[in-house]
């Protein structure tokens, strides 16, 4: 199945004279007043957030859309100088602006402006305000090419604007991989906001100049993921899956293809045979290490692990990601990108003990607790780990879940905001475990326990770390040789906790 | 020579212009006074009524990231309520001094403290003291922990509380301690003794 789409492209009745008769006089003097209040009331509704996005060769950007009498209006200055040298002067009720060399003269309250020495109308009357001259986005696909910027396509009720041959094009394969697996492949990169909610995976692209030009609904002969639509509203286009179970999207390609599926079921790597490639759990790009089949599993303990293991041994979720970037570590290093990058340890070094992993997150995408909490649960780990990072404090953290003494549970469904409570034991077993192994590499560890979640919603045993710069230097947390430190212990403590479960002497 | 009717017409619309100036400036005032409140470093002054009396409060450091049970006289009123409130808030103010073991953001503020039903408080923080808390497990727990025990030790038999900002129900502190559901308050005195401290 192939879903494919090419991209390519005031009053003009002024009042009478006021000095003739007093009735004008006091009309003029209401309309005034009248026209005061009502500006003021506009600068007020211009608090909404609307957006215009324009694609050009030389830039993408977004810009606010603010409503004036009905009228979407956006500044003129602002919509041009991305493109070329522009400047804007404000003189009395005139503005002059100026686009590379094509001189233009608006006047406040008048449809009616000047470009080049020839008359041009807009939708709307020109408005000036704070010295930004504003004009309808309606005329925009028309104004633009007065200052030789063409050619313009505008898909207008999306308030998207494509300057020249600025496009994507992009197709939707369904693959016949296991799990099946719908494809996305862009003929540049891209970079849309991925988020996921209970049934659906959302892809918002907002400097992508991505275009179907409407609304187009895709399906798959495939239950997992029956359907995807296509869509563009305020500035952005948007690819929303449809699917009955978690899904998750892999970027590859430098982003020039992303992967959407649900979680495969990893094979212990103790079961796999060097030959046989074994399938990826990992949402990493093609080619990266962890990504790659691992072929003998190289743990620093020579005991392999039998084949009663679960299917996903543990699931390592970086927390935070997307628009929620977590704590300031400094002014340009989030939380966000420090426990991707120690997740990311994590599972290399796991695998390297041939035990199997599912990232949850492995790149800057959104993906709510409830997400991340329902994922996990799909998966049946054996432990759950997440990873935080703080600029606070020193050392390595290791948190257990906070839940009031477990009440048996007698029902079949596990109440979900104490999920965790059957596991509290188990959980605060595996802090003990990972204390130790830290401890063991001269680390400063302290084990915690934290109302973090979604620890309490997760029905297996979990642990929650959070790294914190040895000494004075904040930086350190995003030192790799710190964070490969931590990743090592906590896989052998997770290790050694595996061999137990099996009886096997680490 | 300008008409008088005209005179008395210009004479009018000026003054309509300067009123609007004044109350567009007195507008302006109200619309920035919030802004300086949030920025207003003083702290909270405690109750004054009331006799003084001595309590427990768990007191959090940021380093070594522990609670630490201190001593301290406070005039409280006689009010169950009126107490959780009092000390609360003389927490929060040791918080807002120089050098606070454990800084919240300037303007920190305790609303209110509702004893709901026999075994509930519901402790209302402003939203200065949540929308710039520092971010992080630790820090956020600091805060939540020394809020909850410090209630606890000296208002008898609560067994859950329940934090709000501003009244409203909010999912995190700042982005980690979890605030979207009560806390089990035989939890939290095991979460305070992994914190450690005495």
């Amino acid at each position: 199945m192939r879903w494919n789409k090419a991209f390519t492209q005031g009053d003009r009745n002024a009042p009478p004279g006021l000095f003739h008769a007093s009735g004008c006089v006091r009309k003029a003097a209401i309309k005034g007043l009248l026209a005061f209040l009502a500006f003021g009331i506009m600068v007020d509704a211009a608090g909404t957030e609307k957006k215009i996005s324009i694609y050009s060769p030389a830039s993408n950007y977004s810009l606010s859309v603010m409503d004036f009498n009905g009228i979407e209006y956006v500044g003129l200055l602002e919509v041009l100088e991305p493109l070329g040298t522009v400047s804007g002067k404000a003189q009395g009720r005139q503005w002059k602006f100026r686009f590379q060399r094509r001189e233009a003269e608006f006047t406040v309250g008048k449809a009616r402006c000047k470009i080049g020495g020839k008359d041009f109308d807009l939708s709307g009357n020109f408005l000036l305000q704070n010295g930004r001259g504003l004009v309808p986005v309606t005329s925009l696909s028309t104004l633009l090419p007065h200052f030789g910027v063409a050619p313009i396509t505008f898909h207008s009720s999306a308030r998207r604007l494509f300057v020249g041959n600025a496009g994507t094009q992009f197709t939707a394969e369904m693959s016949k991989s296991t799990p099946p697996a719908v494809v996305l492949n862009f003929s540049a990169p891209v970079s849309p906001s991925i988020s996921t909610e209970p049934g659906r995976l959302r892809m918002v692209f907002t400097r992508d100049p991505l275009a179907l030009g409407g609304p187009q609904t895709l399906n798959f002969p495939d239950k997992t993921i029956p359907s995807a639509t296509y869509d563009e509203s305020n500035g952005a286009a948007e690819i929303v899956f449809t699917s009955s179970a978690p899904l998750m999207a892999k970027f590859s390609n430098n982003g020039r293809t992303i992967t959407v599926a649900a979680p495969a079921q990893a094979t212990p790597q103790a079961q796999t045979p060097a030959a046989t490639p074994a399938p990826v759990v990992t949402n990493l790009p093609p080619g990266s290490p962890a990504a790659t089949p691992v072929p003998t599993p190289a743990p620093s303990n020579p005991t392999s692990i039998p084949a009663t293991a679960p299917r996903v041994f543990a699931v390592v979720d970086a927390s935070h990601g997307g628009d929620e970037r977590g704590a300031a570590l400094t002014d340009r290093l989030p939380e966000k990108d420090v426990t991707l990058a120690l997740a990311r340890q994590l599972r290399q070094e796991l695998q390297k003990r041939g035990l199997s992993v599912l990232m949850l997150r492995d790149a800057d995408l959104n993906l709510g607790l409830e997400q991340r909490a329902a994922t996990a649960n799909a998966a049946h780990p054996a432990i759950y780990v997440c990873v935080h990072a703080s600029s606070e404090g020193n050392g390595v953290r290791v948190y257990s879940p906070v839940l009031p003494p477990a009440t048996p549970n007698r029902g079949v469904f596990v109440p979900w905001d104490t999920a965790q409570a059957a596991q509290m034991t188990r959980s605060d077993d595996v802090v003990n475990r990972i204390y130790g192994e830290l401890q063991k590499r001269q680390l400063s560890v302290r084990t915690l326990s934290a109302p973090l979640r979604p620890l309490n919603n997760i029905a297996t045993p979990v642990v929650a770390i959070e790294i914190a710069p040895r000494g004075p230097d904040v930086l350190d947390v995003a030192s790799s040789s710190y964070e490969q430190m931590v990743a090592s212990g906590v896989a052998d403590a997770l290790w050694q906790l595996q061999a137990s479960r099996q009886g096997i002497q680490p | 020579m300008i008409p008088r009717y005209l005179q008395i017409t210009a004479a009018v619309l000026l003054g309509g212009v300067l009123m609007m100036s004044m109350y567009l400036w007195r507008m302006r005032g109200r619309m920035a006074r919030p802004i300086a409140r949030v920025s207003d470093a003083r702290p909270v002054a405690p109750p004054a009524s009331g006799p003084s009396e001595q309590v427990t409060l768990f007191v959090a450091y940021d380093n070594p990231g522990i609670l630490r049970a201190q001593a301290a006289t406070i005039a409280l009123p006689a009010g169950r309520q009126q107490r959780a409130e009092g000390l609360l808030r003389a927490l929060v103010n040791i918080y807002l001094e120089k050098d606070s073991p454990h800084p919240l953001p300037a303007g920190s503020e305790i609303r209110s403290v509702y004893l709901v039903e026999p075994g509930t408080a519901v402790i209302d923080t402003n939203a200065a003291l949540a929308d710039s808390h520092r971010s992080g497990i630790l820090v956020e727990e600091l805060t939540i922990a020394s809020m909850i025990q410090s209630l606890t030790a000296n208002i008898g038999g609560l067994n859950r509380v329940k934090i709000l900002v501003d009244g409203k129900n909010r999912d995190t502190l700042a982005g980690h301690a979890d605030l979207s559901d009560f806390f089990d308050v035989s939890a939290v005195n095991g979460m305070v003794e992994k914190l450690g401290g005495g």
